[in-house]
């Protein structure tokens, strides 16, 4: 296998690489349980940093995680329609509709919060409330849920299926609820991962629609990372990377699961 | 009372027609109310000031804004580079080689996906920070976290997994006969990368990178957790809306880093139809 320097240096330049990108993680990780970093593992391991970021932060924690799930249920719902409408509307109207909702995947997300902030701002009650948030969310997450439902109902042939159930006396809502929605499974469990990771990990929309009553996990990092000692802002670090790699794993099992699926029915 | 078949069906697609149709309209109210209008209110907010639309103008003309600009163009610019070189390196090693340990180097290299900007800059300061890894080793000699450098670092920790899978995803359709052509051919490795693999890997690379310099651009949360001192074009727009409470001009700047990752992201989409999330 390594015959060649070009090898070598390949391999040397994919080594750096995941040394570059894992040793900060795996010092967090470490860092978060030890009694000391500066003295090293030898001052022993503790978990009274993480029981620290619990009494601190639990708040902030619980809220990304309802933030999460409601911002699941809202794609759902707004989303699988939509893109069963997408699906039956191929045409130009449909395709700039897609491309308008992809918006906010292209603008960073602290324009889009100045945006919300200017027009929605002086609304006090929706302002202070978790579902200012909450919009953000949703607005950036949409089109991952839409789009990862769309490429598999374009995939499988939605008109045959549909006209089956139809000479059977179906109507549209049946249909829909019968036959689209089991089909596109694969697509809507993709893209409700994706939905929960992007909103639990989402920073830059969020710190400037939270206020000090509303913040969630990414924004008690930054708080932590600010003002509190090395050790409780890798415990909570840790914290997060305990729910986000789980997730990001069934993301990924679950995006190349629906992609074989549309690759299989498209053939 | 048996009906006649042909208007059954007509009235059948119909309803069904105006079903799709109505699947549509949540979407596009949450979007026009919550994409569209804000949008066009960012927009308007923008020509508020005094100087009305010249702020564009004025934005060239101050050059605290056009050094913004100059640098975070300049480090998106150095971050597409290496995050390109680095990936196609190690993405090309990953898909034509197999090996034990393979699978744990590839998921060490696509973890931080679901890291946030802020994380991310987390990462960097425990490399390169005072307390970092670096300085505990070599004392008092390197502390980059807080520097341009550091946030090229960090950009470069974010853009490296996205751009890694692109590549990784265009390698594995290039056909390993046409490798295996030109080495019988007798033509040396640098020559079959340069004259086989890179062209065909070119157009997942131009769009790789677009996506990697939009993201790098519009990056807030690494800035933000590493330095607020450098100036970042959103450093400059965060600090112009919290600090100097001076609307017009962040909504001007947000206006004009929209249009150019949006730019961005429409050449990407020219080039491959992938969508990868935006983070930083």
């Amino acid at each position: 296998m390594l015959r060649s320097p070009a090898k070598l240096l390949q391999l040397f330049v994919t080594l750096v690489t995941c040394a570059f990108l894992f040793v900060p993680t795996l010092q967090s990780v470490l860092a978060g349980v030890t009694a000391n970093y500066f003295r090293g593992l030898s001052s022993g391991l503790t978990l009274k940093w993480i029981t620290e970021v619990w009494e601190l932060y639990a708040d902030s924690i619980f809220l990304s995680v309802w933030l999460a799930l409601a911002c699941l249920a809202v794609t759902l719902v707004i989303g699988v329609p939509a893109a069963y409408g997408l699906a039956r509307n191929p045409g130009r109207v449909s395709r700039i509709l897609e491309e308008f909702i992809s918006l906010p995947l292209a603008i960073p997300g602290l324009a889009l919060a100045l945006a919300l902030l200017q027009l929605y701002g002086s609304f006090k009650g929706f302002r202070a409330s978790p579902a200012f948030i909450l919009t953000g969310h949703v607005l950036y997450t949409l089109p991952f849920m839409v789009r990862s439902v769309l490429s598999v109902l374009m995939a499988m042939d939605l008109k045959t299926l549909e006209e089956g159930a139809a000479t059977l006396g179906a109507g549209p809502v049946r249909r829909f609820i019968d036959i689209v929605v089991p089909n596109a499974m694969p697509g809507i469990l993709a893209g409700a991962l994706t939905v929960v990771t992007l909103s639990i990990g989402e920073f830059n929309l969020t710190w400037m629609l939270h206020t000090p009553l509303t913040k969630t996990l990414p924004v008690g990092l930054a708080d932590s990372y600010a003002s509190m000692r090395l050790e409780i802002a890798s415990a909570y670090t840790l914290v997060f990377f305990l729910m986000i790699v789980p997730l990001l794993m069934a993301m990924q099992w679950a995006s190349a699961r629906a992609s074989a699926k549309a690759s299989k029915a498209a053939q | 009372m048996p009906r006649p078949v042909f208007p059954l069906q007509r009235s059948a697609t119909v309803t069904s027609r105006q079903f799709a149709g109505l699947c549509l309209v949540p979407l596009a109210v949450f979007t026009f109310a919550f994409l569209a209008l804000p949008l066009v209110r960012l927009i308007l907010g923008s020509a508020e000031g005094d100087a009305g639309w010249g702020i564009y103008l004025q934005i060239l003309k101050t050059p605290r804004y056009l050094s913004a600009l100059g640098q975070t163009v300049l480090v998106s610019l150095a971050v597409t580079a290496a995050a390109l070189a680095v990936s196609t390196t190690a993405g090309l090693f990953l898909v034509r080689n197999r090996f034990p340990g393979r699978n744990v180097i590839l998921s060490m290299l696509t973890l931080p996906l679901a890291f946030p900007g802020v994380v991310v800059g987390f990462m960097i300061i425990l490399l390169g920070g005072r307390q970092g890894l670096f300085n505990q080793l070599l004392p008092g000699h390197l502390v980059f976290a807080y520097s341009m450098f550091g946030l090229f670092l960090g950009y470069l920790y974010f853009s490296i997994p996205r751009v890694l899978l692109t590549v990784m995803a265009a390698a594995e359709k290039i056909d390993p006969s046409l490798e295996e052509a030109a080495r019988t051919l007798g033509a040396p490795a640098h020559r079959i990368i340069l004259d086989v693999l890179l062209p065909a890997l070119a157009p997942s690379l131009i769009a790789a990178g677009a996506i990697a310099f939009a993201t790098a651009m519009g990056a807030f949360g690494t800035a933000f957790t590493l330095a607020t001192d450098i100036d970042v074009l959103p450093m400059v727009i965060y600090t112009e809306f919290t600090l100097s409470a001076n609307f017009a001009m962040a909504s001007a700047l947000s206006v004009l880093l929209g249009l150019v990752t949006w730019a961005m992201l429409l050449i990407a989409r020219s080039f491959s139809g992938t969508t990868v999330a935006a983070g930083g």
